[in-house]
């Protein structure tokens, strides 16, 4: 640097894309995921001969948002993906919204046109700012070089902190040919943000003082504690030897507490398990960690669990009743509130309850053995086919990444977590086609493990192009697809609700997954038959490259037990449906 | 409650009164930041009332935005929650709440007329202590500062005496006493 340069700063000048990548360097980015084009092409070329940042690319943008959220579930470290302006841009709202909903840590940059031709609808130009601006937690359209380090370093910050969430960083490509000053993440100054995280010590006695009295506690926790990172799950552990209460989870916080644990009750919510539900509604002392109150939990909310006392740990102060009041909110993070507890409960000299009237009442309900199922001779039970999947795969080191649907929900019913970041799904948007590119994103993170997307064949043929970023990466993520030729759960809802009328659920062509394998470069394995499913998924484990696994699983199979929708906790089906267990008020529900 | 509500998600509280609130929202002074607030109204479905903005820090770039909406208790506190989520959003300031506050809007209002309705549009405005800025021969340009009943009030008055226009700020709202809202 020039000494006579009048600019009082001892910044590094460089261009625009070179700023980007020193700074993503600064924030640790190891890996990126992202599809080049015309407004983000300076980018690319810095990144032409970078050696320390692995861009992976993808086959369509929506592809790079989700992978980009499985590498950041399975790791803790925010997810990178770069990607063009317009289309590009568009084609990520997908993954922007999905990790805004589920709390993902991402940084998406956009390229953008030329800053002269913003507002003249310039080829490929679209508001990418006013696009994301309500599905992102925050974006910024970089106006000034010299902002540039700064915004991404703010970025990466915003993204991390507090309640995760995506964030945006739209680059005009002029701003990506200038020259600017580099500054480092010190340079982050935004005093308008500041997240709490140390919860209040009044809070913690009076949450304390109904832990202390409680008959008939549970623990109700949440994608929170994964979000928190690895000490929240192990003081959940501690919490829960020290107090000795049973453990529900929602379908995102899955793995935060082991289910080999005697005291684990399953999932919650509306293909949740009966003990976790019952015992949801029958407590009188709830301590929700990281969880929301979403409506697929809580199923009928002027009905949701009448007796308890609530406490309620979350980061989000919005989240505090917003939609269960709380008697006890503990606004904080969860591994300091979780600590924090641990801490005075133990201070206190609280020992572990034995809870025996509480811990029979629930082991009653265990015994009805909500997820069973008959065995079938004759053709693969879903059920089955995830449960083989688990007991073969369960000592290995392995991931799951699910689509949305049916496939999902057996997923999360039949296959056991005991760590957390195991787990990638997507809960709150419920987006279709998330599975293959996470188990992209979690597989480049994790080269030697087994990586699995638990697919269903519909949602899986949203993002099925994927395949090719596999092979080309040499990424052996395992596709299992439960194949039942039906939008399983939308012929699910059809049934229940609309009087067996099966509009536009079945698939009439589908492809020959074993040859779309091998037309991808990929390994193709087909079975249909219970007997040989063992071996196929053994086959399935040891090749050693992207495999489509086409599980022809019995096509009509509900997806139970169910809180029907508009249904108490206390109202779930356990066995078949009969057809008229949903009201007309819950009828019009999602 | 009653046996079957509109929906088992109602999360309308419609049994909780709805009230109006003042907020006086500060937050940076950044491109796009009306945006945000506006379209976290409009995406939840919350109401706006008023709005006004303008910067009050150059120094800083702080802007206060003063927004007058009305909900029921748990609306009211999920609005300011909600808010907050905001990454610009620095504090949110129940002024209604903090039952210290004054309010003012001001109002532009033009009237038209000859003869005696003329005259007594010109007679009110002198009770309401409105300022004449533009005069012709047929109309008045009013200019009256108040709180924002009493400018509906002069409103409902000039209507029969020949009302053409109305331009209004808003609410603007500080809080009594020497300390900071």
């Amino acid at each position: 640097m020039d000494d006579a340069s009048p600019i009082k700063s001892d910044a590094a000048e460089m261009t625009g894309a070179e700023i980007v990548i020193t700074a993503l360097k600064a924030q640790g980015v190891e890996v990126m995921f992202g599809y080049p084009g015309g407004a983000v092409l300076p980018i690319y070329d810095a990144l032409f001969e970078e050696d320390s940042i692995r861009h992976v690319l993808v086959r369509h943008e929506q592809g790079a948002g989700h992978a980009a959220e499985g590498y950041a579930r399975s790791t803790g470290k925010p997810g990178v993906a770069l990607v063009t302006s317009g289309p590009g841009a568009t084609n990520m709202v997908t993954p922007i919204a999905d990790a805004m909903m589920d709390s993902i840590p991402m940084v998406v940059i956009t390229g953008q046109v030329p800053s002269h031709l913003i507002g003249t609808d310039a080829f490929q130009e679209c508001d990418t700012v006013g696009i994301t601006r309500c599905c992102a937690k925050h974006n910024y359209l970089v106006t000034d070089v010299s902002e540039l380090a700064r915004t991404i370093h703010e970025a990466f910050h915003v993204a991390t902190s507090g309640r995760p969430g995506p964030v945006v960083i739209d680059i005009p490509k002029d701003i990506q040919f200038a020259s600017g000053p580099y500054h480092g993440p010190e340079s982050v100054n935004r005093p308008t943000y500041k997240p709490a995280t140390t919860p209040k010590p009044g809070r913690i006695a009076e949450a304390i003082a109904l832990m202390a009295q409680a008959k008939r506690p549970v623990f109700y926790t949440g994608g929170g504690v994964i979000n928190s990172g690895p000490e929240a799950s192990k003081l959940l552990r501690d919490l829960q030897a020290a107090t000795g209460f049973p453990v529900t989870s929602t379908l995102m916080g899955l793995g935060a507490f082991p289910a080999s644990h005697p005291d684990w009750l399953g999932m919650l919510g509306m293909h949740g398990s009966y003990e976790a539900n019952s015992a949801m509604h029958d407590c009188d002392l709830m301590i929700c960690v990281g969880a929301r109150f979403d409506d697929r939990v809580t199923g009928r909310i002027d009905a949701f669990s009448p007796g308890s006392k609530k406490i309620h740990i979350d980061i989000d102060p919005s989240s505090i009743n917003k939609i269960v009041r709380a008697d006890v909110p503990i606004i904080a993070d969860c591994a300091a509130a979780l600590q924090a507890l641990l801490d005075t409960w133990k201070a206190g000299g609280h020992k572990p309850k034995a809870l025996t009237g509480w811990k029979a009442e629930i082991d009653g309900w265990r015994a009805r053995n909500c997820f069973g199922y008959a065995p079938d001779k004759n053709g693969i039970r879903p059920q089955y086919a995830v449960e083989r999947l688990y007991e073969l795969t369960k000592d290995r080191d392995a991931y799951i990444t699910t689509e949305v649907g049916q496939h999902q929900m057996w997923a999360a019913q039949f296959y056991h977590f005991e760590e957390p970041n195991r787990w990638m799904t997507s809960g709150g948007l419920g987006t279709m086609g998330y599975g293959l590119p996470a188990a992209i994103g979690v597989q480049a993170a994790h080269k030697d493990a087994l990586v699995i997307d638990i697919a269903g064949e519909a949602s899986v043929q949203m993002v099925m192009q994927e395949m090719s970023t596999a092979v080309q990466h040499d990424l052996p993520i395992k596709v299992f697809i439960l194949n039942n030729q039906w939008m399983g759960m939308v012929r699910q809802w059809q049934e229940l609700l609309h009087g067996e009328r099966y509009s536009h659920s079945y698939s009439e062509a589908l492809p020959d997954f074993v040859g779309l394998a091998k037309a991808y470069g990929g390994h193709g394995i087909h079975c249909d038959d219970p007997a040989k499913l063992d071996a196929a998924i053994m086959e399935m484990i040891d090749t050693p490259k992207p495999v489509l696994f086409d599980c022809r699983v019995t096509a009509e199979e509900n997806c139970l037990p169910m809180i029907p929708s508009g249904a108490a906790h206390n109202e779930m089906i356990l066995g078949e449906i009969v057809g008229d267990e949903i009201g007309e008020a819950g009828k019009t529900l999602v | 409650m009653s046996d079957a509500p509109a929906s088992a998600y109602d999360m309308s509280h419609a049994d909780e009164a709805m009230e109006r609130r003042t907020l006086a929202v500060m937050v940076d002074n950044e491109p796009g930041v009306l945006a945000r607030v506006v379209g976290l109204f409009s995406a939840r479905g919350y109401n706006i009332d008023s709005l006004t903005v303008a910067e009050v820090d150059d120094t800083r770039h702080r802007s206060r935005i003063t927004i007058v909406t009305y909900g029921t208790p748990h609306m009211l506190e999920q609005i300011e929650a909600q808010l907050l989520r905001l990454v610009p959003v620095g504090r949110v300031v129940d002024i209604t709440k903090s039952k210290r506050g004054v309010e003012r809007e001001l109002a532009l209002v033009k009237v038209a007329g000859t003869g005696d309705k003329r005259v007594e549009a010109l007679r009110i405005a002198e009770i309401f202590r409105a300022n004449v800025i533009d005069t012709t021969n047929e109309s008045f340009v009013f200019e009256l500062t108040g709180a924002s009943d009493k400018i509906d009030q002069f409103v409902a008055l000039m209507k029969p005496l020949g009302l053409v226009e109305l331009s209004r700020t808003g609410v603007l709202s500080i809080k009594r006493g020497k300390e900071k809202g």
